[in-house]
């Protein structure tokens, strides 16, 4: 299938999402997603990445804003997109009473151009469990039947919602390799996920959403570098922040104090941390439980989870969601 | 996990297009399948409609059939028609949909080719089939065992047939639009189950019933389907009685495929 010059296949502008009781979900994002590219939106559970997928998998019509799929609208153009997209949903979708390969051999029948079931089973790794009903299967292996279904028609643009929530280890590295050569042969992949990790593997670009809005956007490196790095010790009794060189002149943009813990941002973490060690050797001062640490995009991540809102659970800002908690769009 | 097969642009030349047709072909299949591994919709569907129409046949005892044109053959095959398209189409099918939403699959069904009307159409063709295939295994039954005649405009009752298996599926659409859970679906289609089964002329026939009850009884659903299949084989239905029932009926239809279209649930809700 040709390109038709559609060098980003995906554009959303202004998209807003309101649920029937008045709950606005997505409330305005804006980003697109080029040809080839994996674009993961990241962001704790609540933050509206399933409520912004679904638009943009034409489950539903947005509230407000435009979504574009291979030059499309999604919802209203369903028969021109369909046939372009596998969809993977944040759960479930499969009558518990089929067994794997008559629920892969039903779907093949609703999906143009189906490769051979067995084929996408294999490639997921159920090739012995076809015979299984869906029921029994375990959470990580239901994730991967859902992941077979949404390769089944060879997609130019898949959706992930999740993919590798409920996996093992294991499994979690699997999905990544699958997607990374799925990348390679040209598929443009929009993949929603909670891990950090997931997405700084996998992501060209990614998009951190917070309260229905997007916090931050670019390549992992992006996102990360528009952080500062933080260095963060104890000062010995007697000794003040007012003690140290100016803070200015380390190139420091910001400190705390809490106890006679402090915490320093910067940006030259180098300078800095140079700047701090060089006065604490010549002043004898032991810095204990000093902690010197480059952005990473867990700090990105975690800043935007504080900064905009207090009242988000610590759980989930602490970055290890246990997945259970419900997002508003399932 | 390993290599990831074809290049796409190769194999979309090279497989064929879905179609509605294959769609909701490969949706009914499935669908069978799991007729086939529910036991108690299997029961329900398959065995209460063959033998509800002994109670009908034991009651006729009771009634002056021949004072209103009709023989046990006449009353007994329209009503078991009639529960065969209740339990078999319309009970069984707003379980489907219910239960097809509450796990998802609805839902995922939607994320692909399918329209709407392939997933609902393709989801209820089983029913409708065992309901098709039911009512004639039971025409054949009555004529063998209540000496029932050949019918005498066979086409009435076969508009008849179609229309009420037409109007189960959409009005199990409506019930199951206002149906929450697996569990609520056993116990809501049980109303116009038994409005159905004492007005529209399965237990008791119109003509028994006293005029004005007899004129609100004709608005009913299920009613005109029974008249029709019944006129089917009495032969009795004038000109003006068959229009009547054909227009009751389908205005039935279309109200209901409007209720489905505009409150149809794909969903569950939280």
């Amino acid at each position: 299938m040709q390109t038709n010059g559609h060098e980003h296949v995906i554009e959303v502008t202004g998209l807003r999402r309101v649920y029937g009781g008045g709950f606005e979900a997505v409330r305005g994002v804006d980003f697109s997603v080029r040809r080839g590219e994996v674009f993961a939106l990241l962001g704790t559970n609540g933050a509206g990445k399933t409520s912004t997928v679904e638009l943009l998998e034409g489950l539903a019509a947005p509230a407000g804003g435009r979504v574009r799929v291979l030059g499309h609208d999604p919802y209203t153009e369903r028969a021109a997109v369909r046939p372009r997209t596998g969809v993977m949903l944040q759960e479930g979708g499969f009558p518990s009473e089929l067994t794997v390969a008559e629920t892969a051999r039903m779907w093949a029948g609703c999906v143009s151009g189906a490769r051979p079931p067995a084929e996408v089973l294999a490639l997921v790794g159920l090739e012995s469990k076809t015979g299984t009903r869906v029921k029994q299967l375990s959470g990580g292996q239901r994730r991967r039947l859902d992941l077979a279904l949404a390769l089944l028609g060879d997609p130019e643009v898949l959706f992930l919602d999740e993919p590798s929530t409920g996996l093992d280890a294991e499994g979690r590295r699997d999905t990544w390799e699958l997607v990374s050569a799925l990348r390679d042969r040209g598929t443009t992949v929009l993949l929603t996920t909670h891990y950090l990790e997931e997405a700084e593997n996998l992501a060209d670009r990614l998009a951190i959403m917070h309260e229905g809005r997007i916090a931050a956007t670019g390549t992992p490196a992006e996102v990360t570098a528009a952080q500062p790095s933080r260095i963060s010790f104890e000062l010995p009794e007697g000794y003040f922040v007012g003690d140290l060189p100016p803070l200015d002149g380390l190139g420091i943009s910001g400190h705390e104090v809490e106890g006679r813990m402090v915490r320093l941002r910067t940006h030259e973490l180098q300078r800095a941390a140079t700047g701090l060690l060089v006065w604490a050797g010549q002043a004898g001062v032991e810095l204990r439980r000093l902690d010197v640490r480059s952005a990473s995009l867990e700090e990105a991540f975690l800043s935007i989870a504080k900064d905009v809102s207090g009242r988000s659970a610590d759980a989930t800002a602490a970055g290890t969601p246990d997945g259970t908690t419900k997002e508003y769009a399932t | 996990m390993s290599a990831t097969g074809t290049k796409h642009a190769a194999s979309a030349v090279n497989s064929p297009v879905s179609t509605p047709r294959t769609r909701m072909t490969a949706l009914a299949r499935a669908e069978l399948t799991l007729l086939g591994r529910n036991k108690g919709t299997l029961f329900a569907a398959l065995f209460v409609p063959l033998v509800l129409p002994f109670s009908v046949k034991s009651a006729a005892k009771e009634m002056d059939l021949a004072g209103a044109g009709l023989t046990t053959g006449t009353l007994v095959l329209p009503a078991a028609i009639g529960f065969s398209l209740l339990f078999a189409v319309y009970s069984a099918l707003v379980g489907v949909f219910v239960v097809r939403r509450e796990e998802l699959v609805l839902k995922r069904l939607r994320t692909g080719e399918l329209r709407d009307v392939e997933i609902l159409t393709g989801s209820a063709t089983p029913a409708l089939l065992s309901g098709l295939v039911q009512s004639l295994l039971l025409a054949a039954g009555c004529a063998v065992l209540l000496d029932l005649s050949a019918p005498s405009a066979v086409h009435l009752s076969v508009l008849g047939l179609l229309l009420g298996l037409v109007l189960c599926a959409a009005l199990a659409g409506v019930t199951a639009s206002f149906t929450r859970t697996g569990e609520s679906a056993q116990v809501t289609p049980l109303p116009f189950m038994f409005v159905s089964m004492l007005g529209s002329g399965m237990f008791v026939p119109l003509e028994l019933l006293p005029d004005r009850l007899a004129a609100v009884c004709e608005l009913l659903p299920m009613t005109p389907v029974i008249t029709l299949i019944r006129g089917g084989w009495t032969g009795d239905l004038t000109g003006g009685e068959t229009l009547g029932a054909v227009v009751t009926a389908v205005a039935w239809t279309v109200l209901a495929v409007f209720a489905v279209r505009r409150w149809f649930r794909w969903e569950p809700r939280h």
